[in-house]
């Protein structure tokens, strides 16, 4: 529209004179008029008064009407008029933060906007909108949008996996006949998550603050009871209620952060790290514990920086996880090797981080399970650790679209490899 | 597109029927666990009515294929596509039927209350078998055949998460005889689930030969080594 508009400004410029002319007809008659009868009247040469009447007609047909001032404001009008017009409806989709997605009469995507992408997989455009909203709600939402009856339509959908989401969808038409619609889904996530995760925190808290608990109620009892007047007794049972007290601290503290992390939205796409540096920061703050328990942590790094997409906070915790466990459970093998290395990896590079120790390694049986949440492979790695540490590891790689491979025989020591997609 | 228009519309028409028994197959296995899990028999009985609908939408996408072979005479990827709708359809009424088994064991091992650690290995398994069909019914809706390399490895996950679960659960029928009947319900359960994971296996085949018109390599490694996992009874027992 705008565009029509400045191009009629330009034409009117440069009007044919003819048109100029006519337009100024009656100034023009009027002019004649006048030099005629002053002509007439003071008896001059007519051949002057025709001169005079062409250099009339000649500033019409070519002088500028309008001052300079007057064509300025018209352009700066046009400008400002300009950017909304001309907003690309592409431009508008992609800055909205809700996963968007357009599609045709016959239920085909034609356009999903960035978010939409990150949320539901890069393959969409093109795809049969029905095959990739499966679940009987979303069926029923495109079905009556498609037939023309879903005006405003909204339903509740929600996905559990890979990592669970809600999402409040519209099917709404675009403008008059255009024979598009549209998809919008608003993320209720959050309001789910925060109902689940008291839900969830209460039922496991309670549920595994219960053993250390008892056990800490037996030893007062023995305290008072029979070992009163024992002093090694009470000396070693009051180091293992420490212990226990100790455990059911680090208990509560990896419950809140596995809850805090089920709680924050999704990595931000373009968010990138050096994963080297991550690695060697892990390193170096484990530097001491792992001094203490006799463990050489060795690093194999490449030379400059290895980025990778993720958050430079979440993948840290998942390195410090791993390698505590690898200096807690492979302390027998006296090193832990810390490896980052590019591999080619199918469809898209990637980045694999392993840390391997040279412990007892894990019965193949237990290799499956040990990422589920309280899974304790024995009965020793109960009193160790909290049965979360891996759990928070999985939850955070699921998240950054990374995988976690986990090698390990029985003597051999155990290798968790991460995969990370190069960023 | 095909001069015949009515041909493209038979074609979207059973692919649509696919993804709507897909996502009912989805939503049945998903809520069975979950009954399981939180002892909710209504949502059981749902699951239970639910599978007369994907046995019906089986049977009308097997008379409608036949009905568009028969008139339409299709060849080449044509013919592929309708031949792997009738086989992803059989796929997915089994996936509903296995469901539905778990729903109605969901009486059985939630007449007591039972540890929550028995269904935690449940719900993982689960969680690893309903992605693969996920991920496996989206590659059918994409035709991005070339992604399909991630089925054999989730499968070989599946296969030692059961085995692992199958050691467990004989675990805890050893060590209380009381916990022997959630258990071997459980058991059955698992072995549900896992086959669930196969049949998601199956159509992913189906795609890639629809696609490719190609079959999938056959070297398919068996994980699954329950078959071989004895358990000692402990000395204390005997």
């Amino acid at each position: 529209m705008s565009e029509q508009e400045t191009s009629k400004g330009s034409r009117a410029m440069a009007e044919p004179p003819a048109g100029r002319l006519a337009q100024a007809r009656w100034t023009l008659v009027a002019a004649a008029l006048a030099i005629g009868a002053v002509t007439a009247a003071a008896g001059g040469s007519w051949l002057l008064a025709v001169g005079a009447l062409a250099a009339v007609a000649a500033v019409a047909a070519f002088a500028p009407r309008r001052t300079r001032s007057m064509r300025r404001a018209d352009s700066a009008a046009a400008a400002a008029q300009f950017p909304l017009d001309r907003l690309s409806a592409l431009r508008l989709a992609a800055a909205v933060p809700d996963p968007l997605i357009v599609f045709d009469a016959a239920g085909v995507i034609v356009h999903a906007n960035p978010a939409a992408e990150i949320t539901f997989g890069p393959v969409l455009r093109g795809v049969d909108l029905q095959l990739r909203f499966r679940a009987p709600e979303m069926q029923d939402l495109i079905g009556k949008a498609l037939s023309g009856t879903a005006d405003g339509a909204v339903v509740d959908y929600a996905e559990r996996l890979p990592v669970e989401r809600l999402y409040r969808v519209s099917a709404t038409p675009l403008g008059d006949a255009t024979g598009l619609f549209v998809l919008v889904f608003k993320d209720q996530s959050e309001v789910r998550r925060i109902d689940r995760m008291r839900a969830d925190f209460i039922a496991n808290a309670s549920h595994e603050l219960r053993t250390p608990l008892a056990s800490i109620a037996g030893f007062i009892e023995t305290l008072r009871g029979p070992a009163r007047d024992d002093p090694a007794a009470r000396d070693r049972f009051l180091e293992i209620m420490q212990a226990q007290t100790a455990r059911m601290a680090r208990l509560i503290d990896d419950l809140l952060s596995l809850s805090r992390l089920e709680m924050k939205p999704f990595v931000k796409p373009g968010e990138t790290v050096d994963i080297v540096q991550v690695a060697a920061g892990v390193a170096d703050a484990l530097g001491q514990r792992a001094a203490d328990a006799g463990v050489v942590v060795e690093r194999h790094f490449p030379a400059g920086p290895v980025m990778v997409a993720g958050s430079r906070d979440e993948l840290t915790q998942v390195f410090e996880n791993l390698l505590e466990n690898a200096i807690k459970y492979g302390q027998a093998g006296k090193r832990v090797t810390l490896t980052v290395e590019r591999a080619p990896g199918a469809p898209k590079p990637q980045v694999d981080v392993t840390v391997r120790d040279f412990g007892p390694g894990i019965a193949e049986e237990h290799i499956p399970r040990v990422t589920e949440r309280f899974y304790r492979a024995d009965v020793d790695s109960a009193q160790k650790g909290t049965g979360l540490g891996l759990a928070i590891v999985k939850h955070i790689l699921t998240r950054h679209n990374a995988r976690l491979t986990i090698n390990s025989s029985p003597g051999e020591g155990a290798a968790f490899v991460v995969h990370l997609p190069a960023g | 597109m095909h001069i015949v228009r009515a041909f493209d519309e038979d074609l979207k028409y059973l692919s649509g029927r696919i993804a709507a028994m897909g996502g009912l197959a989805e939503r049945m296995v998903e809520q069975s666990v979950a009954a399981l899990v939180h002892h909710d028999a209504p949502m059981a009985q749902k699951v239970i009515a639910d599978d007369r609908l994907l046995d019906e939408a089986q049977r009308d996408i097997d008379e409608k294929a036949i009905a568009v072979i028969a008139r339409r005479q299709p060849l080449a990827d044509d013919l592929r596509e309708i031949i792997g709708a009738i086989r992803i359809s059989a796929d997915l009424e089994r996936v509903g039927d296995l469901g539905k088994n778990n729903a109605k064991r969901v009486v059985a091992i939630t007449a007591s209350r039972q540890p929550v650690q028995l269904f935690r290995g449940l719900q993982a398994l689960s969680d690893l078998a309903l992605t693969q069909l996920k991920d496996v019914l989206d590659v059918y809706a994409s035709r991005a055949v070339d992604t399909l390399g991630f089925v054999r490895d989730r499968d070989d996950q599946i296969d030692a998460m059961y085995t692992s679960l199958f050691r467990e659960l004989l675990t805890y029928m050893m060590e209380d005889p009381r916990n022997i009947t959630p258990c071997t319900h459980l058991l059955f359960c698992a072995k549900n689930i896992e086959r669930i994971g196969d049949h998601a296996t199956n159509i992913a085949e189906t795609v890639y030969y629809i696609a490719t018109a190609e079959q999938l390599p056959i070297d398919r490694p068996k994980g699954d080594k329950s078959h071989r996992v004895t358990l000692d009874v402990p000395e204390a027992a005997k």
